[in-house]
């Protein structure tokens, strides 16, 4: 049992995608896709800090994603123009890790690895790791689902209500970095915005409440996962690419169908 | 006992000092508007009663326990959002569907439960946020220029609506407005704010104010009164709609 790589990176990347499609809603209702963006650039630094000082790759990844997303909670609240912080800040991180990776005295890494995943490597203990991680985000969410919605909604609905708006910020973010840390070996820095916000959006078409969407992201996250692993396979393409490419086939896809139905209707 | 008492609050924005010494209590029960002209700090003062800014100075005291319902300003749901009537009502503690009924009923609307939030009309939008804050039981409601938005006959009939509310539900309301003249003659007790109280009492009495005249000058007078007449006698919108014949090329 799980000594098939390929069933191995099957389950990591329907981990990832159950972690990524679950929070990916609050991304796209709280439109943070570029603080996800941020946040996930800040992933090569976290294996930087993690070679340099030999801990865990996840552990520092998940420490170094969630200081990035401290840093833009305080500084947004200064009033600087959110996008261009953001630009500032997710590109600065990325470079700044890319310099500091190369700067590690004899350590050779494999850098695409971590820009672009790569799943086929994943041991079982990877494996025991990101679905830890992806159990301890759905049950968060879960325990936490209407006041994070409430908040999400209007913060000053959520105060009214004994909601602290902030806190709900705060776990949001501390999901953030963990759902980074858990999909960096599936989809790789450069691309786990993507794993957030395009199984969210697909959902969008069909879902009439936020618990149906939620439900449909994670559904679109799993088949863009497992498709993308076999066309991988049988193409031999990047199986983290690759993944992002049915996913956006299928948001795609959808659009053009709701299109079509509205036209059909209209 | 009053439900909430607000004691000398100061609130400063950058230099600005948004509010200064403002005190205010509310008891059980009364129906107490806020008045005053763009940028008095009505909405900061409202935020500041139910907890989401905390003031510079002075001190909020709630009774222990107090549950508040809210109306906001203005709530915008990210179109990324799907939300159905019914779900919604279910925000921040779910509730029974025959809660949920009499809810939408008590506020004046029918069954739109299964209707998508974004498909409302401006009007039944606020009746659909009005019913969510009376599902917490509330003891004191709390409403941030609910009628924005809305025409004239639409917000008279809004707060003839929270009259009865309050009859019901013996519910206290707090509320911005500003429309003087549709609101004042609904309220127990009308506090006047521009920064600092400058007037506060019955509506005949603030309307006759100096302070609230230097504020407002005295052209609602008349209106106050077309008011009350229209109040005594019920809804006659098309009368208003004689009067107003902008509304008609509004829609």
């Amino acid at each position: 049992m799980l000594d098939d790589f390929l069933l191995r990176a099957g389950l990591a990347a329907l981990g990832t995608a159950a972690a990524a499609g679950l929070l990916g809603c609050f991304v796209v209702w709280r439109r943070m896709a570029y603080f996800g963006d941020a946040t996930a650039h800040a992933a090569i630094l976290g294996v930087a800090v993690a070679l340099a000082f030999g801990i865990s790759v996840f552990a520092g990844v998940a420490l170094v994603a969630l200081a990035m997303a401290i840093v833009i909670i305080i500084f947004s609240e200064r009033r600087y123009a959110p996008d261009t912080l953001l630009g500032v800040l997710a590109h600065g991180a990325l470079a700044l890790g890319l310099v500091a990776v190369s700067l590690i005295p004899g350590a050779r890494i494999n850098l695409e690895a971590y820009l672009f995943g790569d799943v086929l490597t994943v041991s079982r203990l990877d494996l025991a790791i990101i679905w830890g991680g992806a159990a301890l985000v759905a049950l968060v969410l879960w325990w936490h689902w209407s006041a994070l919605l409430t908040a999400t909604l209007n913060p000053d609905l959520a105060q009214s209500a004994g909601i602290s708006p902030r806190r709900e910020q705060m776990i949001l973010t501390l999901l953030l970095a963990a759902v980074v840390a858990v999909s960096l070996k599936v989809v790789g820095a450069l691309l786990i915005t993507a794993m957030l916000i395009i199984p969210a959006a697909t959902a969008r078409h069909f879902a009439r409440t936020p618990e149906a969407m939620a439900g449909f992201s994670v559904l679109f996250g799993a088949v863009a996962a497992i498709g993308g692993l076999l066309a991988a396979m049988r193409l031999d393409t990047p199986v983290g690419p690759s993944i992002v490419c049915v996913a956006a086939g299928l948001f795609t896809g959808a659009s053009v169908l709701m299109a079509l139905r509205a036209r059909i209707a209209a | 006992m009053s439900l909430i008492e607000a004691r000398g609050i100061d609130v400063r924005q950058g230099r600005q000092r948004v509010l200064h010494g403002v005190s205010l209590r509310l008891d059980a029960g009364e129906i107490v508007t806020l008045v005053g002209p763009n940028g008095s700090g009505k909405t900061t003062l409202l935020r500041v009663l139910i907890g989401a800014i905390r003031p510079d100075g002075g001190s909020v005291t709630r009774a222990q326990g107090l549950r508040i319902g809210y109306v906001p300003q203005k709530l915008h749901i990210d179109p990324t959002m799907p939300m159905t009537v019914r779900r919604f009502l279910d925000l921040p503690a779910r509730v029974s569907n025959a809660a949920a009924r009499t809810a939408l009923a008590q506020a004046g609307l029918s069954d739109v439960s299964s209707r998508q939030m974004a498909d409302l009309s401006g009007g039944q939008f606020q009746r659909v946020l009005l019913a969510r804050a009376i599902l917490s039981r509330p003891q004191l409601l709390i409403l941030d220029e609910a009628t924005q938005g809305l025409d004239q006959p639409g917000s008279a009939a809004f707060y003839r609506q929270i009259e009865h509310l309050r009859a019901e539900l013996g519910c206290a309301v707090l509320m911005v407005s500003h429309e003087l003249h549709v609101v004042m003659s609904a309220s127990d007790r009308v506090i006047c704010l521009n920064g600092h109280v400058c007037c506060e009492g019955t509506p005949e009495v603030v309307s006759a104010a100096p302070a609230y005249r230097e504020l407002f000058g005295t052209g609602t007078g008349g209106a106050l009164a077309l008011y009350r007449h229209d109040h005594d006698h019920g809804a006659e919108h098309d009368d208003h709609h004689h009067h107003h014949p902008a509304h008609e090329d509004a829609r």
